[in-house]
């Protein structure tokens, strides 16, 4: 690999970075940064308009390797989050078996890398329990030599507070995060969505956001008498960002992040009953979406991830209260999140990046990605101008679960570049 | 037959539900209601209007009444009938919805009647198929069939339904008639209340324009009409109201109760009722009440809605 990206606009928060420059790649080394005029040998790329950004994160993707493969694989996943923009993700335990025995994680952590030369880094999440079933402890300590970075029963919540409890015990010794699917599940019992005005005109029963909220209120009350790193994954409630921000407030090891859909979309898109609008937590309502900004404007929101849920047509093209819940989202995220914040002054593209990259970085402890002269090449370059229609024909995942086909976005992922691979997006 | 082809028809191709259902079309569907239900009168109560066209009665959901209603509606507008309940069959076996709705429209069906546990599934339907559809109830969504025979009756009784105070009374949670009334007497200028133990009223009910009742005697002394909805006394005793007793106290229709008003009280209920449960016997039956009314009325709303859905290019 040599490679001359000419006239970039270069933007690493944690480094202080955000100028135009030139950057000079060498067998996947960042060689030069400034004005390169010539580098022998050297691929040349105009880069004007584009960001280069340290490589994107999606700490919350179901890769459903193993046990669903006809929903999507590792590399199929793999190959929707590198054209998404995404050089690493972090891929949920709720497989079949799931990873909650070393060997699984050892086997994916395998698989991955023959995945586009390992253009992306997966991160295995390994489950809190095992068989994700809330009651016994899974072997944590050999899942984190294997290669898990946190723990997590998504998919479904850590439901018993005396499981949590030593869940947190145990994980804060390891220095991993519990990451929690906040739901009580006695008060969303048979639910399809958020519950409110329009799940009683469409007679479709309903999801609180206090089953969210009781559950987030528990464990942070939790995380306050232990002190182990505790991450709220895909909050969906103007509550729960509260509570979030007041407990960081006391400096607690708190963090959470939001999806694109739940600062996109609301529970009115469900009246066409399209299944592609069942996740959950489910779409909630605009006062929750303004929440959610003021979240990721003032920071309590940390990080931005996709939940990324892959299912086959056949198992979404049923009835509404039938279907599986989730949408596929890497290749929508960066186009959503620049379209629904950065173009409405919610975010910097800054401010976006650390969301993407920064912060799930530091929150799973990953190895950082930095824009400097002789550090690992493990960038994201964006466009951050280009509009374009999504269409969900053109999508690298096996799955075409999206709400958003036919929408126009602004900003698009252009290329990634990891492990001395480059690959664009188009 | 005193109906002449009529240049006016509905808005939409389906009658999936009565929500955002302009006012000419409900009032198209009881005008045309009328007709037929002229027809009941004869001692021929045969029309020849659908002869060829072939409907299929799609049940996924036991129903009595719903479903004989329809099916003699069809047969007296001289259309082919064939029906098909979840019981016997190929649904057990694990087909989808749209596989079984796509192998029976290969066999060249023109409408669908759909009866479903699940809300939406009409409309699901209706993008995956090509025939007509008809919903003849979705999980709690809809059933506008019944609530357009309840708007019939009513108007029937009272000349017009504009002013009427209606209260629903019971279950309005797991219901599919209480939202169906909700919009057709909404769109008919009905004053609409709904009445029941707080478990059983759905969150922002009061957003569709209706007045939310605790105390049954509140409800019934701002009433013209008490249309009660059936108590699922399996299902709900424990989890949404104690015990069937407290509610028969506190929300069953009694005659004690009705008496407090120095006025008659229509009763309706769209069956089948649970006597001296949501409904005392001697209200039921006495002399206010329309609920059989609503029965030979259904037949007659039915046949309108087949006839304008079925007879429409």
């Amino acid at each position: 690999m040599n490679i001359l990206f000419k006239n970039a606009h270069l933007i690493d928060p944690a480094l202080n970075v955000d100028s135009v420059a030139d950057i000079h790649i060498v067998h996947g080394i960042i060689q030069k940064i400034g004005r390169v005029s010539f580098a022998k040998g050297a691929e040349v790329y105009d880069l004007a308009e584009k960001i280069v950004a340290p490589g994107f994160v999606d700490m919350h993707v179901h890769l459903r390797e193993p046990g669903y493969e006809y929903k999507e694989t590792i590399e199929t996943g793999c190959r929707a989050a590198a054209s998404g923009g995404f050089t690493a993700v972090c891929c949920m335990p709720n497989t079949n078996p799931a990873i909650d025995d070393a060997s699984v994680v050892k086997n994916i952590l395998e698989r991955a890398r023959s995945v586009l030369g390992g253009i992306v880094d997966v991160y295995p999440i390994a489950a809190v329990t095992k068989g994700r079933e809330g009651k016994e402890l899974a072997p944590m300590m050999e899942l984190a030599d294997a290669g898990a970075v946190g723990f997590t029963d998504d998919g479904a919540p850590v439901e018993q507070a005396e499981i949590m409890r030593r869940a947190l015990e145990y994980a804060s010794m390891i220095g991993k995060p519990i990451i929690q699917h906040a739901e009580d599940l006695t008060l969303t019992k048979g639910g399809a969505m958020n519950e409110g005005f329009i799940s009683t005109g469409l007679g479709l029963p309903g999801m609180p956001q206090v089953a969210e909220e009781v559950m987030v209120a528990r464990d942070i009350r939790m995380v306050e008498y232990i002190g182990a790193p505790y991450h709220v994954a895909h909050i969906s409630t103007r509550g729960t960002v509260e509570l979030v921000r007041s407990t960081k407030a006391k400096k607690l090891p708190v963090t959470c992040e939001v999806t694109p859909h739940h600062f996109t979309l609301t529970d009115e898109a469900v009246r066409s009953f399209d299944t592609n609008t069942k996740m959950n937590p489910p779409l909630r309502t605009q006062e929750d979406i303004e929440a959610i900004k003021e979240g990721l404007r003032d920071g309590t929101i940390d990080v931005i991830a996709t939940d990324h849920a892959p299912h086959s047509q056949d198992e979404k093209e049923v009835e509404f209260a039938f279907a599986p819940f989730g949408i596929v989202g890497l290749e929508t995220a960066i186009g959503l999140a620049i379209t629904e914040l950065v173009e409405l002054k919610v975010l910097t593209l800054s401010q976006l990046i650390e969301k993407f990259s920064i912060n799930p970085r530091k929150i799973l402890k990953l190895s950082s990605a930095k824009i400097a002269e002789g550090e690992r090449a493990n960038l994201t370059i964006v466009d951050p101008k280009s509009e374009w229609v999504v269409d969900i024909r053109q999508f690298k995942s096996k799955s075409k679960n999206s709400p958003f086909h036919g929408r126009t976005l602004r900003g698009k992922a252009f290329a990634v570049i990891n492990n001395n691979q480059l690959l664009f997006s188009d | 037959m005193p109906l002449t082809e009529s240049s006016r028809r509905l808005a939409s191709r389906h009658l999936l539900g009565l929500e955002g259902m302009p006012k000419e079309d409900v009032q198209l569907i009881l005008d045309t209601a009328k007709s037929f239900r002229e027809v009941l009168e004869r001692p021929i109560k045969k029309v020849p209007t659908l002869q060829g066209k072939t409907i299929v009665n799609l049940f996924f959901e036991s129903s009595t009444r719903t479903r004989l209603s329809f099916e003699l509606a069809e047969r007296r507008l001289s259309a082919d009938v064939v029906n098909f309940s979840a019981d016997v069959s190929s649904v057990k076996k694990g087909e989808t919805l749209k596989d079984t709705a796509r192998n029976i429209e290969m066999m060249k069906i023109d409408i669908i009647v759909i009866r479903h546990a699940a809300a939406g599934a009409p409309h699901f339907l209706s993008k995956v198929v090509n025939a007509i559809i008809v919903n003849a109830g979705d999980g709690a969504h809809e059933h506008p069939t019944q609530a357009l025979l309840d708007l019939y009756t009513m108007r029937e009784k009272f000349g017009q339904i504009e002013g009427l105070n209606v209260c629903i009374v019971g279950d309005i949670a797991h219901s599919r008639v209480a939202l169906s009334d909700i919009h057709g007497l909404k769109a008919m200028g009905a004053n609409v209340s709904v009445c029941g133990p707080k478990t059983l009223i759905p969150r922002e009910i009061e957003r569709f324009g209706v007045r939310v009742h605790y105390k049954l005697d509140d409800a019934i002394r701002e009433s013209d009409v008490l249309n009660v909805l059936r108590i699922q006394l399996e299902r709900q005793a424990g989890a949404y109201f104690p015990t069937i007793r407290e509610y028969r106290e506190y929300f069953g229709i009694t005659r004690e109760r009705l008496d407090k008003v120095k006025r008659p009280m229509t009763i309706m209920h769209p069956g089948p009722i649970n006597r001296d449960v949501e409904l005392s016997a001697n209200v039921a039956d006495g002399e206010h009440s329309l609920i059989l009314q609503q029965v030979l009325n259904g037949v007659a709303v039915r046949m309108a809605i087949l006839y304008l859905l079925g007879t429409a290019n």
